[in-house]
Order: C-alpha cells, then structure tokens, then sequence
C-alpha cells in the first residue's frame, strides 16, 4: 500500500512528484509558501509569477492562478498584474540571476516604488538551468562553469547582497529578509510575514532564500550542507532586516 | 465607463494628444510608459487627464519594464497601453514578444523616430520592420499605420477593440510629425459612432473558488517539448490566418488604369496621394496604393490593383531605406511588376519628390 | 485660399513658437485647414528653433515642405539655417536691426525684406512684444489669417497674462499692427533678387 505523504492543499498534485533535481532547495521553499497559503486562505486570489530558470519549473506547482514570464521580468508582470487588481495577492518567484543580474533594474526599482508585491528569490549561487554559471551570488572563489579556477572579485567583484541593499532602498513600511532552507520554521515564518506584509497593504516584501544546487555545485549531501550551513551563511547573514509588522510575530 | 468626449466636436491638437483622448474615449484604464521623444507628450496628456476619469499610469524604470507591466495589467483584465519609439520599440521588443505567444491583448503607440540606434528624436518610418516583425516570433501582429490626425484617433480606438476581440497585440504606428503636429479632426465617443467597445476582462484572479467552481489558470509561454511549442505556434497561425479579411485595411486610388502604381504609407501617403493628382493633372497615368494594415499586408488588393491597372511599374516611398518594399516584396512574391524604390530614410517626403522620381522611371 | 507654407526661424527664446501656434489657432478658427510642426530636434534647448506652417482651403498633404512661400528668419544664424527653404517664389524677411553679412542671404527668391522689428519692440514698445512685431509682419505678408481673427488668437493664448494687466493687450495689439504695416510698406519697397 501506498501512503502519500502530507502535502499542503494549495498544492497542483498532477503536477507531482515536481521537477526539481534530486537535493534541490526549491521544493523546500514551495512547501514553505503552499503551508503559507494555505494558513493565509488566500489562494482563490493569489497570482503566483515565475521567472525562466529553474524557478520556472514551479509555474504549475500551486492550485492558485500563475503566470509565466521572460527571465528577470517577474517582478514587473507581477507589478501590472497588482497595480491592475490590488486585490489579488502578487507573488513572483525568481532566482538570484533572474532577481539580481538581468531583472535587477526591475527589483531595485519596485522597491524604490514600494510597489506591492511579494517576491521570493532563491539563491543557489549559480544559474542551474543553464548549467551552473556564475551568478551574481557566486561566492570568492567558487568554480563554476563560467569561473573554472573560482570566481575572481578582482574581475568579476564580490556577492550581490541583495536583502542588504534593498533594505537600504526601501520604506520603513517594506518588509525584508534572508531565510535558509536549512531552518524550515524560519523560513516559513519569513514568507508568511512577507505575504501578511502585502495583505496588510504595507508595501514591498522581499525574502531571499538560501538554497542547494547539489547538481551543479557537484555535492553529496553532507557537502551540500556544508556548503549552504558553513561557506553561504558567512557570506549572507540569515534574518529580518526590515519588518514592518513588529515583533511576536509567528 | 465615464463620457470623456461627450458631444462630438472639431478639435485643433498635436498627434500624441488625440493618443491620449482616443485612448481615453476607448476606455483605456491604465497607461505604463518610460519617457522617449517623440512620444512624451502621449504621458504628459494623459498624467493630467487620466485622473480626471479615474484611469492610471505609472512611470517605470525603463520600456522592458513597461511593455511587460501592460502584459501583467492585462493579465488582470484592464485595458493597458504603452507608447515608445525608436530604441525604446527595440526594448519593447521583447515584452511584445510575451504579448504574442501569450495572446496578450496589449496595445502599444509608436511614434517612429530616425534610426538606427538613436538616430534621431524626429522622424521616420523606420519601426516598420520591427513594429511588424521584431521578435524571436512570427509577426503574429496588428499594424496599423496612420496618415491623418483623423485615423490617429479613428485607430487608437478601434486598436484597442483588435487587440481585445483579436487578442493579437496591436499597435497603431505614427512618426515623429504626426505626433508633434497639429492639424483639425472631429473626436467623438466611441458609441456615438455606433463603435461598440469590447469589453476587457481578466485572465488570472477571475471570480470563483478554486477546487468548487473554477479550476486555477496556468498561463504557459515557455514550453520543454518542441511539440507542445509547434503546436501553440501553428494554431496562433492559423487564427491569425483566419481573421485577415476582418483586419486587412488599405486605401486605392486611380489605379483602374494606372501606368505606374505609388505605394506608401502613413505620412508619406500624403505626398504620395498629392503627387498622383498632380502627375494625373499633367497626363501622367499614376495610381495610388496604401496600406493601412501593415500586418495583416493587404497583399491580395494590391495584387489585384497590378492586374487590373496593368500597371508597368511600381514605385514604393519611404522614409526608409526598403522597409516598406521588403515587405512588399514577400507580400506580393511572384508577381512580375518592376519595382522602384524612392529610399529616404529619416526624412520628410513631399509630393515634389515622387513626381520626380515618377517621372525620371516611367 | 489656396496653400501657403511659412517658415519661422529664430533662436531659442525668441518665441517663434509661440507666434507658429497662435496664427495656427487663428487659421483653424477661421476654419481653414492647417498644419503647423515645431522642429523638435536636439535645438530645442537653445540654438535655432523653425516652425514649420502651412495653411490651406483644402486639405494638406505632406507636414514637410522643401520651399516656403514666406521665410521669416530672425537671427544671423537663422537666416543660413533658412535660406534653403527659400526659391524664386519666396519672400524672405530678416531682421534689419543689426547688419547681415550678405554671404547669408539666400541665393534665390522673390524679395528680400528687411524689418527692424528688435529695434522697434525696444524703442517704441516693450522688447517682449518683439515676437508679435513678427506676428503681424506674417499677417500681413500671407493674409493667412484676417486681423480680427490674430487679435482674437492672441487674446485666447495671452488672455490670462492680460487680465492681470490690461495694458498688455494694448500693447500686443500695437505692436501687431506695427507689424502688419511694415510688412505692407516693405512689399512695396523691399529689395529684388532676381534668380
């Protein structure tokens, strides 16, 4: 006899098992945001925006609306979609060289604008799709495919920081945050925030997230790990940095 | 939705003006858009007025930004509109992408300016290529290019219920010196005229519970069996295909027994109808051939118009360097008529010009 | 009417604009038909401004027109930038408050007038009706429009800066009619080119 394992309602379950490779951190993140969801009842009016990468393969992963769009413009897609119905509820799904290299003028400028959205951006360190590039997240000295002998910053500079400078862009009223796949509590807490921040009409919420592409990062699973836990943390500091929604919240 | 115009009435405005009351008048509700000339005046009419009848706009950070926050507002089922030129149309490029594979009734005016690159903030009609198939796509497109203040309003309007009944994007294609001239044209709403407005709706966040009344909506442009892509893409086609007779617009004059056929469009065709008079008046047998419809090509009524007349010759104006007669060219493939091109690009032609080139290859 | 096409040239500032679109209202008031087009290039801060206008009883067709029957061009600089759109049919009006090298003047066209508007606007008016000097030279060159239907226009475009002082209208209302008048007496007297 098979048992299915618990799944959050706002799953699409004919698009399950999902696509993502064997140890990703995706499923992570979209387990943590259906379970919001699905607490929040918001997904008879939730649109749910992905970008082209691997976040693409999420564009049928939730019982909610979504839309597919072009690599690094979710965010502004998900803008027209809110500044056309502010009583949907935006959330645009992207990687870190969707959100903080070909989309970037997008995401700076949504936050500059404190549009309305909820975005999520899953930082892995390279561009999985297309095979493991740099991506602006590339740690110092991380082999990619595009840096063989580790990622110089005398050429290609140091990690885009990004809740760091959004936060230095945005309102008091944006909610901003880093979480980890390697603290599930945390994270949910993170993007349930983010998304109340929207409801409540407060403005921007961005969480980025942590996340493992064992596949091209050529791990196993306890060096995939490490990696996130002891090499990535260092250089992106987990927590809020900006939450309008005060503390004690859950 | 509220009267913008009211009684009809004769009005004395600037090309970019008549944009914004045209796309007011059809209901236009919200307008995105990054300055470019010689568009800006489109968003500095409809930043004043928009308030007034409860529509909005917002400034994004560049054309990318525009073109796809439309694609979004549409999604939600508002009639949205863009309007850019020349490098910002290259940019647009890619969201008008998006709009075709996606069925996206989008709505965008360009004001053609000199090209290549940024050419110049003036005047062209160098956006035809681009406007009509630019992309990584099939042209999947409507065209129109206006000649008169009248058509720029007349086709604003009915641009917007194309690209809704069609939901093929549309755009309506003027040049720098219809967007900054002024010139008399009568403006009226829409259903004074008997012009029925279609109406938007939405494609993400309809009514209905999810899992009891209505399923969830996957809107798909991205596809991993070349299969799944063909199969969109011909059907695209073949809907396209189907509605060219209901698009197709075009405009003849004087070519039941024209020696030599003048084609133009938009500004141009203004000298051209001009110097098809004058070349008539001194014995010259001279017709007049205008698209309208750049895409859909009303290539079926021109090549009818070569076989009535028996025409010996075609000459094709432009204030471009071929645009027009490449488009011509594969419209009318087969057909044995010789054709000249009179090429300038990024500039102004009067009505002197063509009758000189006709006369110097008749 | 049958088509008249004026070329107005000056530097930026000088408000040929501002004249362009005024006789434009006039004519389209008077229900002729009319397209007036700024240049709108890269000069449109500073440097030299033309406005390009063409009035007609039926229906006009290229907003663009290589020659004009009147050019009126109000700097040194304007009058090279204009000359080109002179011919052997049309009038050309400089401004003769300060000497013109002769090398400027267009090769071709039918009169060469000079009228000292700057110099009048400072002397007998206000330098800032200097444009409308010009305004009715047009007039009074072209018959474009009658002289009832410039006042008119006027007092639509300027109506808000004449309440606050009544003897502004005076005073742009005069300085039109100076205008129309030299125009008048100088296509009496004005210097023949002969092409």
């Amino acid at each position: 006899m098979t048992v299915s394992p618990a799944v959050p309602k706002s799953w699409y379950l004919p698009s399950k098992p999902h696509k993502f490779c064997p140890g990703c951190g995706h499923g992570i993140v979209l387990k943590a945001l259906g379970e919001v969801i699905d607490e929040l009842d918001i997904l008879d009016r939730t649109v749910f925006g992905c970008d082209i990468g691997c976040s693409l393969l999420s564009w049928n992963f939730f019982n909610c609306d979504s839309t597919q769009t072009h690599h690094g413009r979710t965010t502004p897609v998900m803008v027209g979609i809110k500044r056309g119905r502010p009583d949907l509820i935006t959330i645009g799904y992207m990687g870190d060289g969707g959100g903080y290299s070909i989309g970037s003028q997008h995401l700076l400028n949504s936050a500059v604008r404190n549009e309305k959205v909820t975005l999520i951006l899953v930082n892995n360190t390279n561009y999985g799709m297309t095979g493991g590039q740099m991506a602006p997240t590339t740690l110092p000295g991380q082999k990619t495919e595009t840096t063989p002998y580790g990622r110089d910053t005398e050429l290609t500079g140091y990690p885009t920081k990004g809740p760091e400078f959004l936060s230095a862009l945005t309102q008091d009223s944006a909610y901003i945050a880093r979480a980890t796949v390697s603290n599930y509590r945390q994270l949910k807490r993170f993007i349930k925030n983010a998304l109340r921040n929207q409801i409540e009409g407060n403005g921007f919420s961005f969480v980025e997230v942590l996340s493992t592409c064992p596949t091209n990062w050529r791990t196993n699973a306890q060096q995939t790990l490490h990696f996130l836990e002891d090499e990535m943390e260092k250089h992106f500091p987990v927590g809020e940095l900006k939450n309008p929604l005060g503390k004690g919240d859950k | 939705m509220q009267a913008v115009i009211g009684e009809s009435k004769k009005a004395f405005m600037t090309g970019n003006e008549i944009v914004t009351w045209a796309a007011l008048a059809a209901g236009a509700e919200i307008m995105f858009g990054y300055p470019i000339t010689p568009q800006n005046e489109i968003m500095h009419y409809w930043t004043r007025l928009a308030p007034k009848y409860g529509r909005e706009f917002l400034q994004t950070e560049d054309e990318i930004s525009a073109g796809f926050t439309v694609c979004g507002a549409v999604q939600a089922g508002r009639k949205a509109f863009t309007a850019t030129a020349g490098p910002g149309n290259v940019l647009m490029q890619e969201p008008f992408g998006m709009a075709e594979a996606m069925r996206l009734p989008l709505v965008a005016v360009i004001q053609q300016r000199g090209g290549p690159s940024s050419g110049t903030v003036v005047y062209s009609q160098q956006e035809v290529t681009l406007t009509t198939f630019g992309g990584n796509g099939e042209g999947h497109r409507i065209v129109y290019s206006t000649a008169t203040h009248q058509e720029i309003f007349d086709y604003v309007i009915k641009g917007f219920n194309s690209a809704w009944k069609y939901r093929f994007p549309t755009f309506i294609m003027g040049d720098g010196y219809q967007a900054k001239m002024r010139e008399p044209l009568t403006i009226y709403e829409p259903r004074e005229r008997g012009i029925e407005m279609v109406a938007p709706y939405p494609l993400v966040g309809k009514p209905g519970h999810i899992g009891e009344n209505r399923d969830p909506a996957h809107l798909c442009n991205i596809y991993s069996l070349e299969e799944e892509l063909y199969e969109v893409v011909m059907r695209h086609a073949a809907d396209y295909e189907r509605i060219i007779p209901e698009i197709i617009e075009y405009e003849e004059k004087e070519c039941d027994d024209a020696d030599i056929i003048v084609v133009s469009h938009g500004v141009v065709s203004r000298a051209a109808d001009d110097a098809v008079k004058a070349l008539r008046a001194q014995g010259i047998k001279a017709g007049y051939f205008r698209p309208i419809t750049l895409r859909p090509f009303p290539q079926q009524q021109l090549r009818d118009a070569i076989a009535k007349s028996g025409a010996k010759k075609m000459l094709v104006a432009e204030s471009a360097y071929g645009q027009l007669y490449r488009l011509i060219r594969q419209e009318i493939y087969g057909e044995t008529i010789p054709i000249e091109g009179l090429f300038m690009p990024g500039v102004g032609i009067v009505d002197y010009d063509i009758i000189t080139k006709v006369k110097g290859i008749i | 009417m049958s088509l008249i096409r004026i070329a107005l040239a000056g530097e930026g500032g000088q408000g040929v604009q501002a004249i362009a679109e005024i006789m434009a209202e006039a004519a389209y008031n008077q229900n002729m038909q009319t397209i007036y087009i700024p240049n709108f290039g890269l000069e449109q801060r500073g440097g030299v401004s033309i406005a390009f206008l063409q009035v007609s009883d039926r229906r006009i067709g290229a907003p663009k027109f290589n020659k004009a029957d009147v050019v009126i061009a109000l700097s040194e600089r304007a009058i090279g930038r204009t000359a080109g759109y002179a011919d052997e049919n049309t009038i050309f009006v400089y401004d003769n408050s300060y000497p013109v090298p002769e090398a400027e003047f267009p090769k071709k066209a039918r009169k060469i007038i000079g009228i000292p508007a700057v110099e009048t606007a400072n002397n007998k008016l206000h330098p800032r009706v200097f444009n409308i000097i010009i305004m009715g030279a047009a007039i009074g060159l072209t018959k474009i429009v009658s002289f009832e239907a410039a006042q008119e226009a006027l007092v639509h475009k300027l109506g808000y800066k004449f309440e606050k002082d009544p003897n502004l209208k005076e005073l742009n209302f005069k300085a039109l009619q100076i205008g129309k008048e030299m125009a008048e007496a100088s296509l009496q007297e004005g210097v023949e080119v002969h092409a």
